[in-house]
């Protein structure tokens, strides 16, 4: 019928007219900058403001870094070559100091011979967190995770291989016992392994390890605590006081969600104590005041009592991470757990833990990019780190007296770098857990 | 039919059920754990006794009534050297929570625009505020800090380069707005000069000035007006349905007298002036306060920035589509259903960042500026030797801060929680 009608009527078009491209104000790049950029005088006036702010910015720092100059002995040397490159009045970065000192901002005085070593763990530190934190990963590695943090350990401060291996053989003796006596109530296994380990790492483990490295002497070469530095430091604090902390903020967490108000208590008090009060006093407290605190004559490095108050501040912030964490676990999960009889442990450690823990590892992730930041303020107890202390340490050298921006820059980046790096992450790892949740 | 089993018969009580009857379990597990606690604290305290004996130490706060013997730049209150070392503490407080203060509305004013602005549609803006943020947060804030007083001693210029050049009639630098004057050993700002000043009233602790005390009376005062107008206005509106027009009413309370006491007072601004190789008239402010103040705020800001801009984005479309499918205007969608949610999400956190921003003050460390830690963390301290005094005082002091902030917060959340039936 519609081909009779085409037919019959002369004036009724048959074929479809090419389409004609949208006019030039709606489409392309000119919509786009209209809608994004000049959507009205506001917003025009916005962007004006901010190309203006954009190339100020530019035309005041480009030069600088463009001007930069790699190869000299000292900042006036520099300013020479900048100056006669440039003419007089250009400025221009001293990157010859970096290319110079890049080792101290990075590993501080560790002997330069051994910068494998802390590159090393480094590295293993990635096969240690990889099952816990990517999916590629194949699920075995996860056996290296708890050797790792003894090897990291001894890499880092080298020294007789017997001591870590009879540490870790105080926790494997403990565990041993634990399960052997927790036949007869779990109450008693625990208090058995405990006192165990109490006792072994006493008064064992120490003599065993002179014993053992005058029999087979092992080693690498130790390295002192006062020669780390930079980010090698800022890293082992970090990470250290992170992974130290984990135990004591799970246990507090689970305190202060207990029905039992003792516990309830001592938990909320240690927790609010250490949030309540700067980092920077608990520094002070380690390098000031626990020696007062501990047995007298008792006198160890500063990096281990640094680590000790670091770990106290960092299990009061996981704590209240994990607590969110049980918290957002349905009441479903523990009523269940509940239903089929299992005990508080077992319920804790098969059902509730691992689903509280892995929602809580966002908040992880972001309570160690804030720690890793904060571990720069040990340089106000006189350690070196990379922000502050090996700065002032190497503009305390003649030749780099007076430069201030490029270890500004240099370090501010490799900060950037890093947290943006694990923020990131976080993030992508806040969506897959929404996804999974679902 | 089912029978109940038998009760247990009763045979007392045997020590086992300390441990195995859950009815005395938790109480054995507290008791334990009341021992170990109490015999750790013990040992932390027997310990302490023996060091201090092996050093000819005791324990007690007596310096705080001796004579400090040290300056303070920056000090709020009266203070001179002859001066206690309890009152060095108070300065040091008092400095601690002048710059937390100042150092929270800055952050709270920029963060509020960065958060806001990086929802914009401008496409650059945007970007940039997400650069800004992503750039401040990521980097610690010692860094900003040691950027802020980096520039002002050593980019900053000396204060005789304002100086103006008798010949030409032009200064090498011109000050900011022609009343701010970075330079390298302070910032000189303007003052507020009262022609007709009320004078001051000499309490123990501080001087009052009577003019600041008038003005805040005034401004209860203009509070308490405007509340009862507006409590009127609402009584009016629940029996008639019709609200009096209040805005320019309250805008008249709240301005007026105000303006009629400044007025009064012959207020008028002391702009700085320079003076041989110093600025004269004006405050001059060191220039710790300033980087601390800056690096604080800037950093603060771009956490409070990420806030606002998750509050906001907290508050589902669906809420101000109901709003305009009311009727309601724009600014009252605003008012009554977006801001009064998304505020809910936004103070907690809000909040807790005020917290970071007074313990990070403790970083004046960095700039030397006299705070909390700088006083009786630092000099006093140093001076008197008692580490243990001192540092346990500070962390209370600093504790207690905290707790009333945070005390604070829970008041308010529970205020505004959402009233579940």
């Amino acid at each position: 019928m519609s081909d009779t009608h085409a037919q019959t009527v002369a004036f009724v078009r048959d074929t479809m007219l090419p389409q004609k491209p949208a006019p030039v104000g709606q489409s392309g790049v000119i919509q786009w900058l209209r809608e994004n950029l000049f959507s009205g005088w506001f917003n025009t006036v916005l962007t004006l403001l901010g190309i203006y702010v954009t190339y100020s910015f530019v035309m005041h720092f480009y030069p600088w870094f463009a001007h930069g100059v790699w190869d000299a002995n000292s900042l006036k040397e520099c300013r020479a070559i900048i100056t006669d490159r440039y003419g007089a009045g250009a400025t221009g970065a001293c990157w010859a100091m970096i290319h110079e000192r890049w080792h101290q901002f990075l590993f501080g005085f560790y002997p330069s011979e051994l910068y494998w070593r802390p590159v090393l763990t480094f590295a293993l530190l990635f096969v240690a967190i990889g099952p816990l934190m990517f999916q590629f990963v194949p699920k075995k590695v996860i056996w290296f995770t708890p050797l790792y943090p003894f090897i990291a350990v001894w890499l880092l401060w080298g020294g007789t291989v017997w001591a870590p291996l009879l540490v870790l053989a105080g926790f494997v003796l403990a565990w041993v016992v634990f399960s052997y006596v927790a036949k007869y109530g779990s109450i008693s296994g625990f208090s058995a392994g405990a006192i165990v380990a109490i006792l072994y790492f006493l008064f064992v483990v120490g003599p065993l390890i002179d014993l053992f490295q005058g029999m087979i002497p092992l080693g690498i070469e130790h390295v002192d605590s006062a020669k780390f530095g930079g980010f090698l430091l800022a890293i082992t604090l970090g990470v250290g006081g992170i992974v130290l902390s984990l135990p004591a903020g799970i246990i507090l967490a689970l305190g202060r969600q207990s029905d039992m108000l003792l516990i309830k208590s001592f938990s909320i008090i240690f927790i609010e104590f250490i949030r309540g009060v700067p980092l920077i006093t608990l520094l002070f407290v380690a390098s000031l005041l626990l020696n007062y605190f501990l047995p007298p004559g008792t006198n160890f490095d500063i990096i281990l009592r640094v680590m000790i108050l670091v770990t106290m501040f960092a299990a009061a912030y996981i704590a209240e991470v994990i607590r969110g964490g049980l918290a957002a676990l349905p009441r479903g999960q523990y009523e269940a757990a509940d239903a089929l009889g299992l005990d508080y442990w077992k319920a804790q450690r098969l059902i509730v833990l691992p689903q509280a823990l892995k929602i809580s590892i966002p908040g992880i992730v972001s309570t160690f990019i804030g720690m890793f930041k904060d571990t720069t303020l040990v340089v106000f107890v006189g350690l070196f780190d990379p922000l502050k202390g090996i700065p002032d340490f190497i503009r305390a050298d003649f030749n780099w007296k007076g430069i201030y921006w490029e270890p500004f820059v240099f370090v501010g980046a490799i900060f950037f770098i890093l947290n943006f790096a694990m923020s990131r992450y976080s993030m992508h790892l806040e969506n897959r857990l929404q996804r999974d949740n679902h | 039919m089912t029978t109940a089993p038998d009760a247990p018969e009763h045979t007392g009580f045997r020590l086992s059920q300390l441990i195995y009857d859950t009815r005395y379990r938790s109480m054995t597990i507290q008791i334990v754990v009341l021992f170990l606690v109490m015999g750790f604290v013990g040992w932390l305290v027997d310990n302490t006794i023996q060091n201090l004996n092996a050093l000819g130490k005791d324990f007690n706060y007596s310096f705080l009534g001796q004579r400090a013997g040290y300056d303070i730049g920056n000090a709020l209150i009266p203070y001179n050297n002859d001066m206690t070392h309890g009152r060095a503490l108070l300065v040091g407080l008092l400095n601690t929570l002048w710059v937390s203060f100042l150092g929270c509305i800055a952050a709270t004013f920029i963060g509020v625009l960065v958060g806001v602005l990086r929802l914009s549609k401008n496409w650059l803006v945007a970007r940039l505020m997400t650069i800004y943020v992503e750039v401040f947060r990521n980097i610690p804030v010692l860094l900003w800090i040691l950027v802020a007083i980096a520039l002002l001693t050593e980019v900053a210029p000396s204060p005789n380069a304002y100086k103006v050049n008798a010949a030409t009639g032009e200064a090498k630098t011109s000050m900011l707005f022609e009343s701010v004057a970075f330079t390298n050993r302070y910032t000189a700002i303007p003052s507020i000069h009262f022609d007709r000043s009320l004078g001051s009233l000499d309490t123990a602790l501080a001087p009052i000035s009577l003019n600041f005390l008038a003005i805040v009376l005034v401004l209860l005062a203009s509070w308490f007006v405007t509340k009862t107008l507006n409590n009127r206005a609402a009584q009016v509106q629940a029996k008639t349905g019709v609200r009096p027009t209040t805005w320019w009413k309250n805008l008249a309370i709240w301005v007026l007298p105000v303006v009629i006491l400044v007025t009064a007072l012959g207020i008028n601004p002391e702009e700085p002036a320079l003076k041989g190789f110093n600025f004269v008239k004006g405050t001059n402010v060191s220039n710790a306060f300033v980087a601390l103040w800056a690096g604080l705020s800037l950093y603060t800001a771009a956490f409070i920035a990420e806030i606002v801009r998750a509050g906001i984005l907290a508050v589902s479309k669906g809420q101000s589509e109901a709003a305009f499918a009311l009727g309601l205007r724009p600014n009252r969608t605003m008012s009554l259903v977006i801001l009064p949610q998304a505020l809910r999400v936004i103070i907690p956190p809000l909040i807790s960042q005020y917290l970071n921003l007074t313990k990070n003050s403790s970083l004046a460390i960095a700039v030397g500026y006299l705070d909390l830690r700088g006083t009786l963390g630092g000099i006093t301290l140093n001076q008197t030797g008692r580490e243990l005094e001192a540092i346990t005082l500070m962390m209370l002091i600093y504790l207690v801060i905290s707790l009333l902030i945070s005390g604070g917060m829970n008041i308010f959340n529970n205020r505004v929680k959402l009233k579940e039936r």
